[in-house]
């Protein structure tokens, strides 16, 4: 079996450590120490040690002491039919390694159903963010007459999926938390034929394997999210300890204590993901990380890469595998100490690359040291160091750009490239909530980027060259069609949102519907390449004649062009035809939203006093509409249609 | 060192870590009465810590009869197969 928190590294003394964390008098360091020690490897006791210095250090914080951890607070229900309070440290501990405090509350001992169907006070006073619901097959009754009839079984099974769907509908409507379902694993029934189990549709093995296969299908109908346990053990290795049955005779724990480190960052990294705090970036080392040896001494001949040797194949499969990652959206970059000339040949003249020079955005070789090269990456990308995850085969550097830049990610490697693949997965840093179209094109877009910005500089004139990019944006309605990339954008966009509100796809959904407000999403394509959907305006009427901005966002992939100018374009004509005469924006300050702190001020909004005490620094801006509009590049294809609302009132106003 | 006080000693320093208390200190009859937050769910943590840490492993019946801390070092020994 694998370590569980292979990808952690291991501290010298772990116990000693969190020792002195707990003598340490000051709340903020010691939240700090406490937070530090929750990214290395820990079994179930240093975990629960770690988050109870956590959670009590975290309450003695006051809201500015607690602002600058830059972590965001999401509320998770644990619901099920085994004991699952064990389970809330890891999770809690995994959450302060992934830019999340999260709080918990544990369900009664399998009373899910009363607590979702009947109601239950004390979960709808927690106001959760998110539900999980962890079921077994005892709870489930999947134990059938070993004779039943495959027709019969189904049918049953379809009934289990129907009743946990309506399970998932009430979190939703009754407590607006997003579910996330937990697979089934079998653990704690042992099969009974043997191999022929699968063969019989009324074994216990067989009967959990199809609800899971069903599950995942209502999930994906749904928009739930899942924690797949069944795969996750399966794949590591963790059946049968996972599941032990003394624990279960014992508490009715499903997972074994000793699994809970694990399973909570499982639960943990799904929270992280649909709160917009999954890693972006993958910044790859060169020599002996993506090919073998060192090809400023070897030459682009003598590297160990592809067929010939077992080494070489072992390399161009975890290239295979970045190639994999690039193609859902994440976003790849180099950070070598080489000869730029020398790693960039290797790209473009060793046959056996499976990474083109065109699959990475940014490329940075050169003899500077790499946590300066990572910020520089980060800055070229306008991401932050938080979405970076940097994969280098030394030691020395990994150690160096863990305590320079604690935000980047730096999985402890195996010794061996050929374990590196599953390495990273293990370490789900790009777990999503959400996949569509624009995650394919994204990374393409992002090295379309990187010539774009050298263009820049080698532009002189940057509004020539703004034109000379061709932009065209198309603003529309959000709804059915782009919906789930809007709640994608809404959730993951940290920089350029001017009030970092979150919103599930049902809640959007609402918001859609309700009169009045107006929801847009903008479009941008320019002659280097399609961005897809790259920002969203939300807006809801604030008296008679004034539209309020709830939301605006948009991706840092269109940064610095403009684009904003042209979307203001669209709002105002938008905003316009539904009757309104002036527009409000809201700036909410963030840790990570600075760059949009001005924002309204350079579109020509001006600002409204504010009453004193706006402790957390908002500020209000007031835009009249028919006031110039600021200068663009981009031709607007305006596509939005209003909802009839003034027409509505006209019309009654006639019959009345 | 005679291997029940080599018991006694790792078993001391899973209690202080469990409980977060560097105060705690084991006599063969304490019980569960005697330190503060050992309830059931420490209790669990207790046996699998002590599971882990000793590579060993209780059988459920032999679970249900642990009560103090002299029961835990006498199943300790009677298992543990490390020479002291």
């Amino acid at each position: 079996m694998e370590r569980q928190l292979d990808w952690l590294s291991e501290h010298p003394n772990l116990s000693v450590a969190i020792r002195q964390a707990r003598a340490e008098p000051d709340p903020v360091r010691q939240f700090a120490a406490a937070r530090q020690l929750a990214g290395f490897r820990r079994d179930f006791v240093a975990t629960e040690r770690i988050d109870r210095l956590s959670v009590a250090a975290w309450e003695q914080l006051d809201g500015a002491q607690r602002a600058p951890c830059g972590l965001a607070r999401k509320r998770l229900a644990l619901l099920g039919s085994h004991s699952l309070s064990h389970l809330a440290p890891g999770i809690r501990v995994a959450g302060l390694t992934r830019g999340l405090t999260i709080g918990i509350h544990v369900g009664l001992y399998n009373s899910y159903r009363q607590e979702l169907l009947a109601g239950d006070r004390a979960l709808a006073e927690f106001e959760p963010d998110f539900c999980l619901l962890a079921l077994d097959e005892m709870a489930l009754g999947l134990s059938f007459p070993i004779d039943m009839a495959a027709a019969e079984i189904e049918t049953e099974i379809d009934r289990s999926v129907a009743d946990i769907r309506q399970l998932w509908r009430r979190m939703r409507e009754r407590y607006s938390g997003q579910p996330i379902q937990q697979t089934l694993v079998a653990g704690a029934t042992p099969p009974i034929f043997g191999n022929y189990d699968g063969l019989v549709p009324g074994t216990t093995v067989a009967a959990v394997d199809l609800l899971n296969a069903r599950l995942r299908l209502a999930a994906r109908n749904d928009k739930v999210l899942l924690v797949d346990l069944a795969w996750e053990a399966a794949r590591r290795g963790f059946i049968p300890d996972l599941v032990n049955p003394k624990r279960w005779h014992q508490a009715k724990q499903l997972i074994d204590p000793t699994f809970a480190p694990v399973c909570g960052d499982l639960i943990a990294r799904v929270v992280a993901a649909a709160s917009g705090l999954s890693r972006k970036c993958l910044v790859l080392d060169l020599d002996n990380t993506l090919w073998g040896g060192v090809v400023g001494d070897d030459g682009v001949a003598g590297i160990r890469l592809g067929h010939g040797s077992a080494e070489g194949e072992a390399y161009a499969a975890f290239q295979r595998y970045a190639a994999q990652l690039a193609q859902r959206g994440v976003i790849l970059a180099v950070c070598s100490k080489n000869d730029p000339e020398v790693a960039q040949h290797t790209f473009t003249s060793h046959p056996e690359m499976v990474l083109k020079r065109d699959d990475i955005a940014v490329f940075v070789a050169n003899w500077d040291d790499k946590a300066g090269n990572l910020r520089k990456i980060a800055r070229t990308l306008d991401v932050g160091l938080d979405s970076l995850v940097f994969v280098d085969d030394n030691p020395a550097e990994r150690e160096i750009v863990r305590s320079e830049l604690p935000e980047v990610a730096v999985p402890e490697l195996p010794d061996d490239v050929a374990f590196y693949p599953r390495c990273l997965a293990n370490a789900g840093y790009f777990e999503t909530a959400c996949f569509t179209a624009d995650d394919v094109v994204r990374g393409r877009s992002y090295a379309a980027r990187g010539r774009r910005l050298a263009e820049i500089e080698n532009s002189t004139d940057l509004d020539g060259y703004l034109r000379g990019l061709q932009m065209e944006m198309k603003a529309e309605a959000v709804g059915p069609t782009n919906i789930s990339r809007v709640t994608q954008l809404v959730n993951k966009t940290n920089q350029f949102n001017l009030t970092t509100r979150r919103f599930s796809e049902v809640q959007l959904e609402h918001f859609v519907a309700t009169r009045g407000n107006l929801a847009l999403a903008f479009r941008l394509r320019d002659r280097l390449d399609d961005a897809g959907l790259i920002s969203v305006i939300l807006a809801s009427p604030s008296g008679a004649d004034t539209m309020r901005i709830v939301s605006w966002l948009m991706s840092c992939r269109v940064l610095g062009r403009c684009v904003e100018a042209a979307a203001l374009q669209a709002l105002v004509r938008a905003a316009s035809d539904m009757g309104a005469s002036a527009l409000i924006g809201d700036y909410v300050p963030t840790p990570r939203n600075g760059i949009v702190a001005l924002h309204y001020q350079t579109l020509g909004f001006s600002l409204i006093p504010s009453r004193d005490g706006d402790a957390d620094g908002m500020t209000s801006w007031w835009f009249d509409i028919g006031a110039p509009l600021p200068r663009h590049h981009v031709e607007l294809d305006y596509c939005f249609v209003v909802p009839p609302r003034q027409a509505h009132i006209e019309t009654l106003k006639e019959t009345a | 060192m005679n291997r029940a006080a080599t018991v006694h000693e790792m078993l001391t320093e899973i209690f202080r870590e469990v409980f977060d208390d560097e105060s705690i200190t084991l006599e063969p009859n304490t019980t569960a009465e005697d330190i503060e937050g050992w309830d059931s769910q420490a209790m669990i943590t207790l046996i699998v810590a002590v599971e882990a840490r000793f590579g060993i492993s209780f059988r459920t019946a032999e679970i249900e009869q642990l009560d103090s801390v002299g029961s835990f070092v006498d199943l300790i020994a009677s298992k543990w197969k490390v020479e002291a």
